[in-house]
């Protein structure tokens, strides 16, 4: 069977799936399209909230970013787990008794005003905005490679997709399919994980691969990658920092606020039976996330082990890298290479004209490898490889059976559906529910409401495919921006509301407002105003990463810093929270008395 | 009462600086500000340090979140306000 027939059978079956589910579960009224009746157990939910959360930048971005990056590709790592503790410990089990279906509605109580939602619901948009301008990124790399298209032509046919397949369900539909989608996705992600380890090293367990020696060889895995990587020029991998080890530590800082300061994260919480279950559930979404990101170290390490194997013929065995006939001949290159050719996120250009392929660190300027590369004569790096194509290559790569591709095709595509999915269902609510009907139109029928829901899910599709055909970065990268966002703005404003009384909604609205509008000037001139190609204004603020060195991706983690500050200076000069308020904080603060969420119809 | 509710809100505020701590240690410090220094020691072939910053932070973040619920739920049911 070939493996383009193989690569739709798989794919349509598991759509089919998904599909089915979707329409035996079908929502019916308003608040059973936005939460799923809070009668899940707490397995269930983890399950359903790692399926939503791990979206096309876990699945499709994260390794292949973590593979160029090494060591510090950590900080994807640390960064979108650790935020699960801060979450089960700071927020989940205080949101879960107040018992409100959003997060908007909940500033909308303890801040006591409609204007602290407001605000609310802007920062929600403009995270959740850029989150899936990044899942369109991914969603095109996936559907380019799955179709044989361009990657433009990807995007526009992964926008209707994700279109019909969002305002299809409700969540009572996509917990059950987010159930599903979960098994197709860490299937697919751990197969040709076990495969890959099992070729090289002949264990089986990734985790444990990754830290064994090389199959016939008395080296390891990672010290054979270091000693590789570092004779063609690049940084060493287990050790390079991304910029510098303060940049590494804000970005994972960033990240994990911004984990517990995401909407379409903390709304999992308000479905779960019980405050207990609240906590524990926490505890359980992250096994299942673990298992794929304690499996993506191992498939970086690998892929790119097996990518400078495969385009240079001495780095199994290690010898001489620079012999002529080491280089990979073009015209001997393997299937996979043409088959992202046609996509154009894998380019060679023969720089030197000798036919063969050379990929090596042409920035590295160091006289003695220029040296080794002049002798060799080599004329620069000819391979040039999105890192967004890693996880999806990586079985080719490996040689491995089709059906395994065809597999890792069809979690692709499910990791990106999932979680643009649980993103549109968070814009929905917040424009239909917490902007229209409780500031603009109260009066708004529940048919209207949901109307209003399905066009601003259409006008969030247009706007994130739009943004997605020239992204601010890779899938990875990207998302990572919408986290910041979530950090400088949300996270804060939800801390203090459970942790300080006094806090009042001067100090949280001013300290959403200038967190936000800090971290986006930042981020905004290093990618343009609102993600807009050629409106960078990055000189005005002194040159790329001003800020200590601090990359835009990572900034969140200050914004939220002078949120803090800002929320808390506003507040010792403005009044206080009334009494019923800090009545209600106390209240909040246990457990006793938990109703179920209730939504304000 | 009163009084109860303030001793219950402390003991849970203990628990979760007990619980931040250890996360902070794994992964800000294991994983990263000492890392280079933990390197000198191999985990089989892992670099000890790169272990922690790509592995065993995570297991760890698991480990704490069911240490943290469990705990938290015995205190619930300590200071009587646990959910009926």
């Amino acid at each position: 069977m070939s493996l383009q027939f193989l690569t739709y059978l798989v794919v349509g079956a598991t759509f089919a799936l998904y599909i089915g589910i979707a329409i035996w579960a079908r929502a019916g009224s308003t608040k059973e399209f936005y939460v799923a009746g809070g009668g899940v157990h707490p397995v269930v939910n983890g399950m359903a909230t790692a399926a939503d959360w791990m979206s096309a930048a876990s699945f499709i971005s994260m390794a292949g970013l973590i593979a160029f990056m090494g060591y510090g590709g950590a900080l994807f790592l640390m960064g979108w787990t650790g935020g699960y503790v801060l979450m089960a410990c700071l927020l989940a089990p205080y949101l879960r008794k107040f018992g409100r279906f959003t997060v908007p509605a909940f500033f909308a109580d303890r801040y006591y005003s409609k204007s602290a939602a407001g605000v609310a619901v802007i920062c929600l948009l403009v995270a959740s905005i850029t989150y899936i301008i990044g899942q369109m990124t991914g969603v095109g790399v996936a559907f380019s490679r799955f179709l044989g298209v361009s990657n433009d032509m990807g995007i526009y046919i992964g926008m209707a997709i994700v279109f019909c397949y969002a305002v299809f369900g409700g969540m009572k539909g996509i917990t059950y399919t987010q159930v599903a989608q979960y098994c197709v996705l860490i299937t697919a992600y751990t197969i040709p994980a076990i495969f890959i380890s099992f070729q090289l090293t002949g264990m089986p367990i990734p985790q444990l691969g990754l830290g064994a020696s090389l199959v016939g060889e008395d080296i390891s895995l990672l010290a054979r990658l270091n000693q590789t990587i570092t004779d063609l020029g690049f940084g060493q991998y287990t050790t390079t920092v991304p910029g510098s080890k303060l940049n590494m530590f804000v970005y994972t800082v960033s990240l994990m606020i911004g984990t517990a300061g995401l909407p379409h994260v903390i709304i999992r919480f308000f479905t779960v039976p019980t405050v207990a279950a609240a906590r524990s559930s926490a505890g359980w979404a992250l096994v299942f996330i673990a298992i794929l990101y304690t499996t993506a170290p191992a498939v970086a390490a690998m892929a790119r082990y097996n990518l400078h194997a495969t385009v240079n013929t001495a780095v199994k065995g290690g010898g001489d890298l620079f012999a002529g006939e080491s280089s990979l001949a073009y015209d001997q290159r393997p299937d996979w290479m043409k088959r992202w050719e046609v996509t154009g996120l894998l380019k060679w250009q023969d720089k030197n004209g000798d036919g063969r392929i050379q990929y090596y660190n042409d920035k590295n300027s160091t006289p003695a490898f220029q040296g080794k590369v002049e002798a060799a004569g080599w004329q620069g790096s000819e391979l040039l490889v999105n890192n967004d194509i890693i996880v999806l290559a990586n079985p080719e790569i490996a040689l491995l059976p089709n059906w395994v591709i065809a597999l890792v095709a069809a979690g692709g595509i499910a990791a990106a559906l999932s979680t643009a999915a649980g993103l549109l269902l968070a814009i929905s609510s917040a424009i239909s529910h917490d902007l229209l009907k409780k500031i603009f139109v109260p009066g708004m029928s529940e048919k209207n409401e949901l109307l209003a829901g399905k066009l601003s899910m259409a006008g969030a599709i247009l706007v994130a495919g739009y943004l997605g055909l020239n992204p601010p970065g890779f899938a990875a990268g990207t998302v990572a921006l919408a986290f910041g966002i979530a950090a400088c703005s949300i996270f804060p404003a939800l801390m203090m509301g459970i942790f300080s009384k006094n806090m009042c909604k001067y100090g949280a609205m001013s300290g959403m407002l200038v967190g936000l509008l800090v971290t986006l000037f930042y981020v905004f001139a290093h990618k343009g105003i609102f993600f807009i190609k050629g409106t960078e204004y990055v000189g005005l603020i002194g040159g790329p990463n001003a800020f200590f060195g601090i990359t835009p991706e990572a900034f969140g983690a200050v914004g939220a810093l002078i949120n803090f500050l800002t929320a808390f200076i506003v507040s010792k000069f403005t009044p206080a929270p009334p009494a019923h308020i800090q009545q209600l904080v106390e209240n909040v603060r246990t457990p006793r008395g938990a109703k179920s969420a209730v939504g304000g119809h | 009462m009163e009084e109860q509710g303030k001793a219950y809100w402390y003991a849970t505020l203990r628990l979760i600086a007990g619980i931040l701590s250890v996360w902070v240690v794994v992964s800000y410090g294991f994983g990263i500000i000492f890392a280079g220094a933990l390197n000198t020691i191999q985990l089989g072939g892992y670099p000890f340090g790169f272990w922690w910053a790509q592995q065993g932070s995570m297991y760890v973040f698991i480990i704490l979140i069911f240490v943290y619920a469990r705990l938290q739920s015995n205190l619930d049911k300590k200071f009587k306000v646990n959910e009926q």
